[in-house]
């Protein structure tokens, strides 16, 4: 027995999913009430990690692979989605002076 | 080793809210950052230390660094935390929160009923050799399809953040 498998634990399936559930809607929560871009691109990344240890836990209920391989492309997808963003963020302070998201509906087309 | 992944569950979930609830955006992101490595312990705890380490590296390491580095470049101080406290009033965030609050009774509410209740995750480690296993087997289009997103990520990115003149 190696110092790996000294952390593994047993849990209910339903006790893992339900941290991945109250993550996820801590996410939602934090789009829905936030004005400034950079908490809803935090907030973004918070439900993707959601979903993610979503996809660990049925990986680890099965154990199967095939879970950790959908957590990898999900990780792939929030590096794509982060740099866009960012790079979105520093043009959107630039424009106007402010993070404010509302601020984008001033854009005109 | 139960009790570590009630543990780390409980930082998790607390750092998150005190990340989405705070004022000053370089304090959220390093609650976000220990939220992430609570979530990597969770991991490891379930048996998947591959993908533990990943979200150590990558997403704590990198995706949450380049937000460090974008909010040091903007240099956001006192005026930034002044106006995040007028945009937070109680008019502004009790409703979302009353229905993301009705989601998640409702969410727990089909967790706490289901028929498999009984099913334990966890038990077994999937190490690094069968997940790279699988994924240069039957996954190589989804690895080639995922390295041709990166690279339209970086496009857009120098694209989108080329200066203004």
């Amino acid at each position: 027995m190696n110092a790996a498998d000294a952390l593994v634990a047993g849990i209910p399936l339903s006790h893992g999913l339900g941290v991945a559930g109250i993550l996820f809607v801590l996410g939602l929560a934090g789009v829905l009430i936030r004005r400034n871009i950079i908490y809803t691109l935090m907030c973004i990344e918070v439900m993707m990690n959601a979903a993610g240890l979503a996809f660990i836990v049925a990986a680890s209920r099965w154990q199967h692979a095939d879970g950790q391989i959908m957590y990898l492309m999900i990780l792939a997808l929030a590096a794509a989605e982060t740099c866009v963003g960012l790079a979105l963020v520093l043009q959107l302070y630039r424009r106007f002076r402010g993070l404010d998201l509302d601020a984008a509906s001033r854009m005109q087309g | 080793m139960e009790l570590i992944f009630y543990i780390c569950s409980g930082v998790a979930i607390i750092a998150t809210l005190l990340a989405i609830i705070g004022t000053n955006p370089m304090h959220s992101l390093l609650e976000l950052i220990t939220s992430l490595l609570a979530v990597g312990l969770i991991f490891f705890t379930l048996g998947a230390p591959f993908a533990g380490i990943l979200e150590i590296i990558v997403y704590a390491g990198a995706i949450m660094v380049l937000f460090v580095f974008v909010v040091m470049m903007l240099n956001l101080g006192r005026a930034t935390i002044e106006q995040e406290r007028q945009w937070l009033k109680p008019s502004a965030w009790i409703a979302p929160a009353l229905l993301t609050l009705v989601l998640l009774g409702e969410l727990m509410q089909l967790l706490a009923t289901q028929p498999d209740d009984h099913a334990v995750a966890g038990g077994a480690i999937v190490g690094a050799k069968a997940v790279g296993v699988m994924l240069y087997g039957p996954y190589l289009l989804a690895v080639e399809l995922g390295s041709m997103l990166l690279l339209a990520g970086l496009v857009a990115a120098f694209h989108l953040g080329r200066s203004l003149d």
